[in-house]
């Protein structure tokens, strides 16, 4: 029998980025919250200190920061006649865990996207022409347009003191920023970061072919900062330990230091680590959750935590299993095309090209985030006519540290071990870094989540099964930005130039992209094709929301964060504006 | 020097094959004087398995011009450890069944833990060598070893149940995890692989350096964990 605790106004599922957030956000509006994190607690000071955090063992290789697959992770199959089986460890890109979630873990790239993103089928429409887009390109207007999100973009920025370039400033271009982004009402909080020799060798190769580098928008702080929440953030020390670790000097953006310091002095909030929630507690008749029901790691014990509202801030995985085991929503059914949770499962589509130069590249010295990128091939920044793909990418040269076991490119043909092999990763160590093409995922019919009908995770809970694979339109896409990458290559008088690797083969093992997982509980402007609505509360039951990459209808070029960020300062504004004056349905279905 | 064998039996003799480590690639080498270091000691693996490995690693590490040889390096050493503690024994990995053959893109699909895999890997490893050249992996001469490798890499070797190339590639893997892994894990002793490639270590506090190092060769005496322990 579970124990049932006292009720509290709102609980929160998963305590990363958009939990965080959000339960400031309402506990600033009076509520009181409960923050549940399925993970362990964790101290930067303590858990990320020199010298233990710069092992590249440890955290790279073994990813001592990421889920635990022995006790959740998600089954695989390329398409709905196979048989879906365990990811057993992570072959394919890793899930976050842990308080601070995947924003204690990432790089801190720190993207808006652009403003047709989010009108992508009306735009598409409108440009290439009704029948232009394929049947099966389930791609869908988010109900929320990048004017709406400007200014929660910002809040989110200056929660993180992203260091970057404005490149449009209430409409007007801005020399050296990125001249394809929507309009900023201001620019970057920070400075950019020093750029590093392969971000100026990028930046003039790009120039030279008439593109339009800029430093990539970074959550890795150029100079101490005081961010939105009054909290100290530190400066980037260029360590090369970002991604897949935690941040000894307290520059890169995290909960853990950009807003929980704030939220664990409220007495209105309550944070409870190693809580794993089981199931949401729905009354299907009332149409409304009661609360969350959860398991406590420590003692084993369920404990149900009753609740007004209930906002699901967990990875897209996790929030789609809590709607499809609560029964809240129709799941999405391939064939027909009807249901919507689980629905387009989106991932993100890359490649590479490595570059071969003299100069001394010194990889060691890294931010998260590339130096520079070019966005002209992003999106719908150039026509599509007669291309045979829809979307883009953005391309970069990727110098995020020189961590050894990882990183040591050696040119086409070299032996993979023994002297020669020796050699040449002595010769090229600090001549080589590769150029990223960081594209889109968008919708296809059959790429969905649902339940596994076998496997179960540590809690009996059943595993998520993903039916995904690339489709024509990436392959297209990727081939495309590839070849760009390889002029830009070409353009900077590389010594080598590496196999350009473009997309091919299907989605799996060691054939992933970046860890960008969207999709499943999406947003938008119509309960038939969407689980929630343009301020992300559930269409079926008015008092749970939904927030994180998984509202997303489809996973445009750049990195998620931002957008995450932004959608849930969005959320918030409307629950703290209007909902909790009057609970109920923000819009009517 | 014949190339029969060493490991094997060195090991067997309790010399241990890893002694001195040659000073050649090295910055600081150890003083004449100096005692021998003690012979290598084994959490986990049998000697059959330190002899295969031994000669694998020191296939995809020969000692020359830039580094000693991967057991010299502590190779052994670092994966012995690792088979011997919470990754070998199938932590973090999910292990519920049931457990069937999946397609390439499934990825690992194996009820088997990093120790046992290793384990089934060198003695199918090795029967392979006996069946191809009528003898262990470690007793064959140094352009065999090379040849077998090199078959196993491209997919040439058929073991006995064991997938070769899923093998193979867990065994370079781990030589290059070892070889480049900071020393406290037990390989790169002496720092020898980050000299190889001039990779400074830490602390990496490069705010006041990023702009003055840019574009410049730098050597700098590299630094590890326990430097700073």
């Amino acid at each position: 029998m579970a124990k049932t605790l006292k009720a509290v106004d709102a609980v929160m599922v998963g305590m990363g980025w958009s939990g965080s957030i959000m339960a400031r956000e309402l506990t600033k509006a009076g509520l009181t919250v409960v923050g549940l994190e399925r993970g362990a607690d964790k101290s930067p000071r303590e858990d990320f200190a020199l010298p233990r955090i710069r092992d590249e063992y440890k955290y790279r290789v073994r990813q001592e920061l990421m889920l635990d697959t022995s006790i959740e992770t998600h089954t695989l199959r390329n398409n709905p006649s196979e048989l879906a089986l365990p990811m057993r460890k992570w072959d394919v890109p890793p899930v976050g865990d842990g308080l601070g979630g995947a924003g204690a873990h990432w790089n801190g790239v720190t993207w808006r996207f652009a403003p047709s993103e989010f009108v992508l089928r009306s735009h598409l429409t409108e440009r290439y022409g009704r029948g232009a887009i394929p049947e099966e390109m389930t791609i869908q207007d988010w109900g929320v347009t990048y004017d709406d999100l400007e200014p929660h973009y910002e809040h989110f920025e200056r929660l993180c003191g992203t260091s970057g370039k404005a490149g449009n400033l209430r409409g007007q271009k801005v020399e050296g920023g990125n001249p394809f982004e929507g309009p900023r009402q201001n620019e970057y909080p920070n400075k950019p970061l020093i750029m590093s020799q392969a971000g100026l060798i990028f930046t003039k190769a790009a120039q030279n072919l008439g593109y339009h580098p800029f430093p990539t928008p970074a959550s890795n702080s150029s100079t101490p900062y005081v961010n939105s929440e009054g909290l100290n953030i530190g400066q980037c020390q260029y360590c090369g330990h970002c991604e897949y670790f935690g941040c000894e000097s307290n520059a890169k953006a995290s909960p853990l230091i950009c807003i929980l310091p704030v939220l664990m002095q409220d007495p209105k909030f309550e944070l409870r680590t190693q809580a794993y929630v089981s199931r949401l507690l729905y009354d299907k008749a009332a149409k409304k959750v009661r609360g969350v029901a959860y398991v406590d790691r420590r003692t084993g014990e369920e404990i149900e935590q009753p609740a007004e509202m209930v906002v699901l801030c967990a990875y897209p995985f996790n929030n789609t299993l809590l709607l499809l085991t609560a029964g809240i929503g129709a799941p999405y059914d391939p064939v027909t095309g009807k249901g919507a949770v689980g629905k387009n499962y989106c991932h993100q589509t890359t490649s590479q090209v490595m570059m071969f130069v003299e100069d001394e590249i010194n990889p060691w010295i890294g931010t998260g985030v590339s130096p520079a990128a070019i966005d002209d091939f992003q999106a719908d920044n150039f026509d599509h006519s007669g291309l045979g793909f829809f979307g883009g990418g953005f391309i970069a040269p990727a110098v995020s540290g020189g961590r050894p076991i990882q990183v040591r490119a050696t040119p086409p043909g070299t032996p993979r071990w023994g002297s020669a092999w020796k050699e040449a990763t002595a010769r090229w160590y600090n001549h080589s870094f590769p150029l990223n093409c960081h594209g889109i995922s968008y919708a296809h019919k059959h790429n969905y989540l649902d339940l596994d009908p076998t496997y179960k995770d540590a809690i009996g809970r059943p595993l998520v099964r993903m039916t995904y694979n690339y489709f024509d339109n990436d392959y297209k896409m990727s081939a495309f930005l590839t070849e760009k990458a390889v002029g830009i290559a070409r353009a900077a008088n590389a010594t080598i130039v590496g196999n350009p690797q473009p997309r091919r083969g299907n989605y799996g093992a060691g054939n992933g992209g970046a860890a960008h997982h969207t999709g499943g509980v999406i947003m938008g402007t119509d309960p038939s094709v969407s689980a929630l609505n343009r301020y992300l509360q559930c269409w079926e039951a008015s008092n749970l929301f939904v927030m994180g990459g998984a509202a997303f209808p489809q996973n445009p070029g750049h990195n998620p964060t931002c957008t995450i960020g932004a959608l849930t300062y969005w959320s918030a504004q409307a629950i703290t504006s209007r909902y909790l004056k009057s609970p109920g349905p923000l819009v009517q279905a | 020097m014949s190339d029969d064998s060493i490991a094997r039996r060195s090991f067997l003799k309790g010399a241990g094959a890893a002694t001195a480590l040659s000073g050649a690639a090295l910055a600081t080498p150890a003083p004449a004087q100096a005692a021998p270091p003690a012979p290598d000691a084994y959490l986990t693996l049998t000697a059959t398995e330190v002899a295969f490995l031994s000669a694998a690693y020191d296939v995809f590490i020969p000692a020359d011009k830039l580094s000693p040889s991967g057991t010299d390096c502590g190779l052994v050493v670092f994966i012995d450890r690792q088979l011997a503690g919470a990754w070998g024994g199938g932590a973090r990995l999910y292990r519920s069944g049931p457990f069937m053959q999946g397609t390439r893109e499934q990825g690992y699909q194996l009820s088997l833990t990093p120790r046992e895999f290793f384990a089934a890997g060198i003695k199918a490893a090795n029967e392979w060598s006996h069946k191809t050249y009528g003898k262990d992996f470690d007793r064959l001469s140094a352009s065999e070893r090379d040849a077998a490798l090199k078959a196993m890499d491209e997919g040439k070797a058929q073991f006995n149940e064991i997938n070769a190339k899923q093998f193979f590639e867990m065994l370079l893997a781990s030589a290059m995890e070892g070889f480049f892994a900071d020393p406290i894990y037990g390989g790169n002793r002496e720092k020898v692989s980050w000299r190889m490639v001039a990779y400074p270590g830490l602390p990496a506090t490069y705010a006041g350096k990023a702009l003055e190092y840019r574009g410049k060769k730098i050597v700098i005496e590299p630094q590890s964990i326990a430097d700073f322990s």
